[in-house]
């Protein structure tokens, strides 16, 4: 067992070396760290509040006190991509958390591992979710789920005599993150799923049975950690993907509901032909982060797949 | 081959059974009453009653969508409950003709753009061009469509006036230039990247050196050889490339008011008109798991190496 564990964190730490030389990972995952660092942290960095009205700092561009202007109703604009930032950030690393790494790993793992009915009932189940056009299926929730959702988490409330729970914004991440996670867990489990099925093969998984290792201790022992590296590939790539999927919800005005800012929302009212023409800042501040946020993870995601994928070493 | 055609044929109808019943279920138990949405403020108690009755309402689910997986599949999809008296195939059917001369053109766009440039670049393969010009791909892949489209719009139509802002005029109008630009270049990294890898394949074969060096001109053997080869697996991404289109049509379409689908299908999800959204889902599904099945069956047909069982 030693061993296996020597292993594999040598064969991490050789990759994670082989990454740090690619100058646009660094860079990538540099910007990353910025970019969720201030998010999650808005409270601390943005220097106002995101409905804190200033009646004096109508419409100004860009300035020392508001580095990325002021919008029509004086608020700061900086701050307010920032809590759109968390918004955003918690939303996408919820649904990957639980869509692609807890559900979808975990059947595809099943799947690969029991075969027979239990994989073709999960693979099929994959296959209806799958043949909705994702994006439409992911808007159908969003717009249906809300009221149920809404209406579960005022009776939690009234229940337990919590108050402002639904002031918290729970329930829109609730409703975007069950939303995303609809179609989001089928392409992990689908890749899971090949992966074990070739790893499988191996005599070492016999030699692991044979010995009377149990199911657990072979899926997540000897499985897993050879069936690692496309996951991680895939699930970087697939993570632009869906910060843009969040994007385009917020945008259609499903996604977390004002006051609270969205990236969406703000790229929505800067996107108008008279914004545009009067206030270019309202839509480049959001604008930029955005753009930076989803090239990021496709340009890691390219880099890891160079690093990981052995064909091209 | 074929029995494996003919399991996925058979297997089709019960998907998008299972689709249409996951939307209607949805539809039932999504918020608003279809017969509130309906009369809108002149709503009576006695007569919504009676219009329930009318329209099966009152009868249990099941039974409700045994009923419209009835008519659905004789191509009658009801009647639109916003739009009273039309009935949805005749709301939808010119809509998405629209959407779909929209797509083409940009994924024509995509296309015209991508696999020449993956074709070269491969042959660039470990000079600067290559990654340069793969970033660059992803660079405009990266761009969300909603700010892509003003930027468009602000060069060519607040600047330059070269283009009429908004509207929609068929495809030999100049106002499909922004839209379908705008939904384009982003599938041009997906296409460019397939072309470069296939002809990476390509050019790594015995029959191409054999080419070189029976000494054929460097253009006979880029064009006879490498780029029929080539491009031969491309044919089974463009059925993924018309699905990721739709995403960009959604916004697309209601930024630059052009009547198509994606931007009806979001309009009748905001007026809860059910009878629409499933329509428009079980088409998209439908058009969907077809181009699946042929894209799967294409590829063993090219890729006799790939058999299925």
């Amino acid at each position: 067992m030693n061993k296996n564990i020597t292993q594999s964190k040598g064969h991490f730490m050789t990759a994670l070396s082989r990454l740090f030389r690619k100058k646009i990972a660094v860079v990538c995952i540099a910007i990353l760290i910025i970019i969720y660092f201030s998010g999650i942290f808005a409270f601390l960095i943005a220097p106002y509040e995101y409905t804190a009205q200033d009646y004096s700092n109508i419409k100004k561009p860009p300035s020392i006190e508001h580095w990325m202007g002021t919008d029509r109703a004086g608020r700061d604009v900086f701050s307010r991509v920032l809590w759109g930032v968390q918004n955003t950030v918690i939303i996408t690393f919820v649904a990957i958390l639980t869509g692609s790494i807890f559900i979808g790993v975990g059947l595809g793992l099943i799947s690969g591992y029991r075969g027979g009915r239990v994989d073709s009932l999960i693979m099929r189940i994959g296959e209806i979710s799958s043949s909705f056009p994702d994006i439409l299926l992911v808007i159908i929730l969003a717009a249906t789920l809300r009221p149920r959702i809404l209406g579960f988490i005022r009776y939690l409330e009234d229940a337990y005599n919590i108050n402002g729970l639904v002031k918290t914004g729970i329930v829109d991440y609730l409703v975007i993150s069950l939303a995303l996670v609809s179609f989001g867990w089928i392409g992990t489990a689908r890749l899971m799923r090949a992966q074990v099925l070739s790893i499988k093969q191996n005599q070492y998984i016999d030699s692991a049975k044979s010995i009377g290792a149990s199911t657990s201790r072979i899926l997540f022992l000897h499985l897993m950690p050879n069936a690692i590296s496309p996951l991680v590939v895939s699930i970087t790539m697939g993570m632009g993907a869906l910060v843009g999927t969040e994007i385009i919800l917020s945008w259609l005005g499903l996604g977390v509901q004002p006051p609270r800012p969205s990236l969406g929302r703000m790229l929505l009212e800067g996107g108008s032909i008279s914004v545009l023409r009067e206030e270019p800042w309202l839509l480049i501040g959001p604008g930029i982060v955005v753009f930076l946020l989803i090239i990021c993870w496709n340009l890691l995601g390219d880099s890891l797949s160079d690093v990981l994928n052995p064909r091209t070493r | 081959m074929w029995k494996y055609i003919v399991g996925r044929l058979v297997w089709i109808p019960f998907l998008l059974i299972a689709v249409a019943f996951i939307t209607f279920i949805l539809g039932r138990f999504g918020p608003g009453d279809p017969v509130e949405v309906m009369m809108g403020t002149k709503y009576d108690p006695v007569v919504a009653e009676r219009i329930r009755s009318e329209m099966g309402l009152d009868k249990p689910v099941m039974v409700q969508f045994y009923k419209y997986i009835q008519s659905a599949s004789k191509g009658d999809f009801g009647e639109s409950f916003r739009f009273r008296g039309r009935s949805v195939s005749s709301l939808i059917a010119p809509k998405i003709i629209v959407s779909a001369k929209l797509s083409l053109v940009a994924l024509l766009i995509s296309i015209s753009i991508g696999l020449p440039l993956g074709f070269y670049i491969a042959h660039k393969q470990g000079t600067w061009i290559d990654p340069l010009i793969v970033s660059f791909s992803v660079f405009f892949m990266s761009i969300p469509i909603m700010i892509t489209i003003p930027f468009l719009l602000w060069i060519g139509c607040l600047k330059t006036n070269l283009v009429p802002c908004s509207g929609w005029g068929g495809i030999f109008d100049s106002r499909i230039i922004i839209p379908a630009l705008a939904m384009g270049i982003p599938g041009v990294a997906g296409m460019l990247r397939i072309m470069r890898a296939t002809t990476l394949d390509v050019l790594g074969q015995d029959y191409i050196r054999t080419a070189q060096s029976k000494g054929l001109h460097f253009f006979t053997v880029s064009t006879r050889h490498v780029f029929r080869n080539s491009i031969i697996p491309i044919v089974t991404i463009l059925a993924f490339s018309l699905a990721g289109l739709l995403g960009g049509a959604f916004i697309t379409e209601t930024i630059m008011g052009i009547p198509g689908i994606g931007r009806f299908s979001v309009e009748s999800i905001f007026n809860r008109d059910y009878p629409v959204i499933m329509a428009i889902t079980l088409i998209g599904a439908t058009a969907f798991v077809i181009a699946n099945l042929m894209a799967d069956i294409s590829y063993s047909i090219i890729d006799p190496r790939i058999r299925y069982k």
